[in-house]
């Protein structure tokens, strides 16, 4: 008895020492970020939702499958039924049950949906081009612009042959000269479209994607929870040519109150470089 | 045994036209069914193996963080050109391959309808991959816009662009020449007796793949077409500035895109339901419950096309549509999932190497559809869309779904087609290794994408660094392991213990009632209705 329950301890102790691992190396991530707003926290439930159905759906599913493959192997002497091919009953069955768990599934995600649509009472606007390779923010109601590529140091890094090891550079081809700096606690609407070609604007702790697409300008917003102040990091997701994957998007959210700072100085600095030139 | 000889009789009576030219002149000019199911076969494992390479250089500069030896644009022209040449060489024309191979054995008939055109159709095929390979060698390099050539990017590339175009075109002449051949051939040709509900599986997926292939292969042209006109002869379909509309291109070209991927996998789902109820000494469960769901697969293919571009900005009324119809494919395919499962319920099962690769092929494309309804769900794709959890998603349908699913077809029938039994300890060890190595190639790319990698990038920041290594070990272990499959082959052309008609213990269907090797002409004279309903009897 011992030495059959001696694979199962093994296989239990790797399935611990893997679920242990993302504690130990931040590295071995296995999941999808919760995010910083209320909006990503609920599509991160969605994602679970849908992922625990699956796991379910598969337990079930997956154990008739393995019952059916050890029981009624030839070699043990199974005698094939070939009397049951057929079962109306059953077959309405497993056309109504899937029906049921669709139903519960489409009526939260439809929901969701619905409110990610909404970006009535945003308090400021940002518009977002993508060109290649970098990213433009303009502060529609401040007229204040920034214009954020890949650093230096990855830049640097990532070329080939450049002999440099990229784990010693800090957040490797996920940092930008100039951040993209917004408040926490405001509903901030994005107006995103491209200059040349089709850029996808994404930061997974916002859940947001949205493609930015030359000659459209697609609209939606964020509304970051106040306590979320930090640093976020996210990629170009639509595939924009030669260095689509080295046009980083960096995300700098501050409190209210630092970000209107922010916003004033850079205001000051472009009058002062308007004003100091010729 | 009867029939055998019945069917030896018939094969003497035609003797006057077995004797194809010789050497390099029987391929060029055959307009035998076998003859060009071989080559379809051939090319598509060639191809396998380029499109292989592709993807071990991709595995290969993925390895660890940092450019390894690939330029970002010579990066982009792999993933290009891997997608293109496994779809299109060897994916698709692996199913024409069994098709012509099987589906005149299978309804009883002497060969395809239209041989002089089933000849065409395939040696137009190495004349588009030529092309499109020679792509490589032109000013501006290969293809590097992805698969789907998006406009405006695809509008960047150099003359690449009007050769790839050029050979896609050819491959869908191709593909839409074998559709009609697969559809004449079915409706017209099946013995006597063998009604539509009275077909094979394999025969009934491939006559809805192939109206899919008439349907959609000109929309792919037309699209690629405009591409074409908008680039050299100053159309703007796709361009903003002039008055067009890039979006309109990814309707089109997922209108074309979606059936596509229906194309690939409903030839599967047949070859699986030939082999599991052959294996679990039983009959299909639920026979017309199968027709049906493929057929509600097919019609679904063509309404769901959007849940690809979730992130362009569509209107919310679109989106909401696309999700439920994308979330409703769970329904047929359910359906399928659970007939194959209840097959095998009280069944009789043998654990040959078809039935291995049919089994594998039932959890992991299941994987690969659970997955796929995750992806359904509009706001959770907002966070999957271009990701490595779609890369996950797509290779566990196609690697262990179409693919496995050809493994298990050409492991079940090779035995009839060459008269050798192959070495089945070999053909175990094949499988085995596919079967781990493909997922620790493509499971880790879920955990990847979750944690927010994007596709199509050539290199990445570190923190992806312990799942792609491990992706990429998978995948090198799952490259290496497919060479034990044309040896294989190889080895089961040249020799062998001589195979039984029946070949195994108890197969299902009319193809197991011609002696191994099949006869050069299938069915000469027509088998009887007494033939199509107990040939294959249950002992």
């Amino acid at each position: 008895m011992t030495h059959r329950t001696r694979p199962f301890a093994a296989l239990t102790a790797l399935v611990s020492l893997a679920l242990a691992a993302p504690a130990a190396h931040a590295e071995w991530t296995l999941n999808m970020t919760p995010g910083i707003s209320a909006m990503s926290r609920r599509i991160y439930s969605l994602h679970m939702l849908m992922f625990w159905w699956c796991v379910g759906i598969a337990v079930v599913v997956f154990g008739v499958m393995i019952y059916s493959m050890v029981r009624f192997r030839k070699s043990t002497g199974a005698v094939a039924d070939t009397t049951h091919l057929h079962s109306t009953r059953l077959e309405i069955v497993w056309t109504l049950i899937p029906v049921l768990i669709l139903i519960s599934m489409a009526v939260p995600a439809a929901r969701t949906l619905i409110e990610t649509d909404n970006v009535n009472g945003s308090k400021l606007t940002i518009r977002i081009t993508g060109y290649q390779w970098k990213w433009g923010y303009e502060y529609l109601e401040s007229g204040v612009t920034v214009l954020s590529s890949l650093d230096r140091a990855s830049d640097h890094a990532r070329q080939l042959g450049s002999g440099i090891d990229p784990t010693t550079v800090p957040h490797y081809l996920l940092n930008v000269d100039h951040p993209l700096v917004v408040p926490a606690g405001v509903k901030v609407r994005l107006l995103i479209t491209a200059q040349d070609v089709i850029h996808a604007w994404w930061v997974p702790a916002l859940a947001i994607k949205k493609d930015a697409i030359p000659g459209f300008v697609n609209e939606t917003w964020f509304d970051i929870d106040a306590d979320k102040v930090g640093i976020y990091r996210g990629q170009c997701a639509e595939l924009c040519g030669r260095d689509h994957g080295f046009m980083p998007i960096v995300l700098d959210v501050r409190s209210p109150q630092d970000f209107e700072q922010w916003l004033k100085d850079q205001q000051t600095s472009v009058k002062v470089a308007s004003n100091s030139a010729p | 045994m009867a029939y055998s000889e019945h069917a030896t009789d018939s094969h003497d009576a035609g003797h006057g036209h077995d004797h194809p030219p010789s050497g390099i002149w029987r391929w060029l000019t055959t307009t035998n069914h076998k003859d060009i199911g071989t080559l379809y076969l051939v090319f598509s494992c060639i191809m396998f193996f380029v499109g292989g390479s592709f993807a071990m250089l991709i595995r290969a500069e993925l390895f660890k963080p940092g450019l390894q030896f690939l330029d970002p644009a010579l990066f982009n022209t792999m993933t290009t050109m891997h997608a293109l040449v496994m779809i299109f060489g060897a994916v698709m024309p692996a199913f024409v391959g069994l098709a012509n191979w099987m589906i005149p054995m299978q309804v009883g008939a002497p060969d395809m309808a239209l041989p002089r055109m089933n000849n065409f159709s395939f040696w137009i095929l190495p004349f588009a991959f030529t092309l499109l390979l020679a792509t490589y060698f032109v000013p501006g390099g290969a293809l590097a816009g992805g698969w789907t050539l998006y406009p405006p990017l695809s509008l960047q590339t150099g003359d690449a662009l009007p050769m790839a175009i050029f050979a896609v075109h050819l491959m869908g002449a191709s593909s839409i020449m074998g559709a009609i051949n697969v559809i004449v051939t079915i409706l017209n040709m099946r013995a006597p007796g063998m009604t539509l509900l009275r077909m094979p599986l394999f025969v009934w997926t491939w006559l809805i793949t192939a109206y899919l292939l008439i349907a959609v292969m000109p929309v792919l042209a037309g699209a690629f077409t405009m591409l074409l006109t908008d680039h050299f002869f100053g159309t703007s379909f796709f361009n903003a500035a002039g008055g067009g509309d890039p979006v309109m291109f990814q309707h089109i070209f997922w209108f074309f895109g979606h059936p596509e991927v229906y194309i690939l996998i409903l030839p599967a789902f047949g070859i699986v339901s030939e082999i599991i109820p052959s294996f679990s000494g039983k009959p299909l469960f639920g026979y017309s419950a199968m027709v049906y769901a493929t057929a509600s697969i097919a019609f679904l293919s063509f309404i769901v096309w959007a849940h690809h571009m979730f992130t362009v900005g569509m209107p919310l009324s679109s989106e909401l549509f696309f999700m439920l119809s994308t979330m409703l494919i769970a329904i047929p395919t359910g359906v399928k999932v659970f007939n194959w499962t209840v097959t095998m319920w009280r069944g009789s099962i043998t654990y040959d190497p078809p039935m291995l690769w049919a089994l594998a092929f039932l959890f992991l494309f299941s994987i690969g559809g659970f997955s796929g309804l995750m992806l359904a769900i509009a706001p959770a794709d907002f966070q999957y869309q271009d990701t490595y959890f779609v890369v996950a998603h797509f290779h566990y349908v196609l690697v262990p779904g179409a693919i496995f699913a050809i493994m298990g077809g050409v492991y079940y029938w090779l035995p009839k087609w060459t008269g050798h039994m192959y070495n089945i300890a070999l053909a175990k060890w094949h499988f085995w290794l596919s079967a781990i190595f493909v997922n620790v190639l493509f499971f880790p790319q879920h955990f990847l994408g979750l944690a927010g990698m994007p596709r199509r990038i050539p290199d990445y920041a570190v923190q992806f660094t312990d799942w792609n290594m491990v992706s990429s070990i998978g995948g090198f272990g799952f490259g290496l392991s497919q060479l034990l499959f044309p040896y294989l082959i190889w080895q089961c052309v040249r020799g062998g213990a001589k195979a039984t008609a029946k070949v195994w213990d108890n197969p299902r269907g009319l193809e197991w009632e011609l002696p191994s090797p099949a006869p050069y002409h299938s069915w000469a004279e027509a088998p009887s209705l007494a033939v199509i309903d107990h040939g294959a009897p249950s002992h």
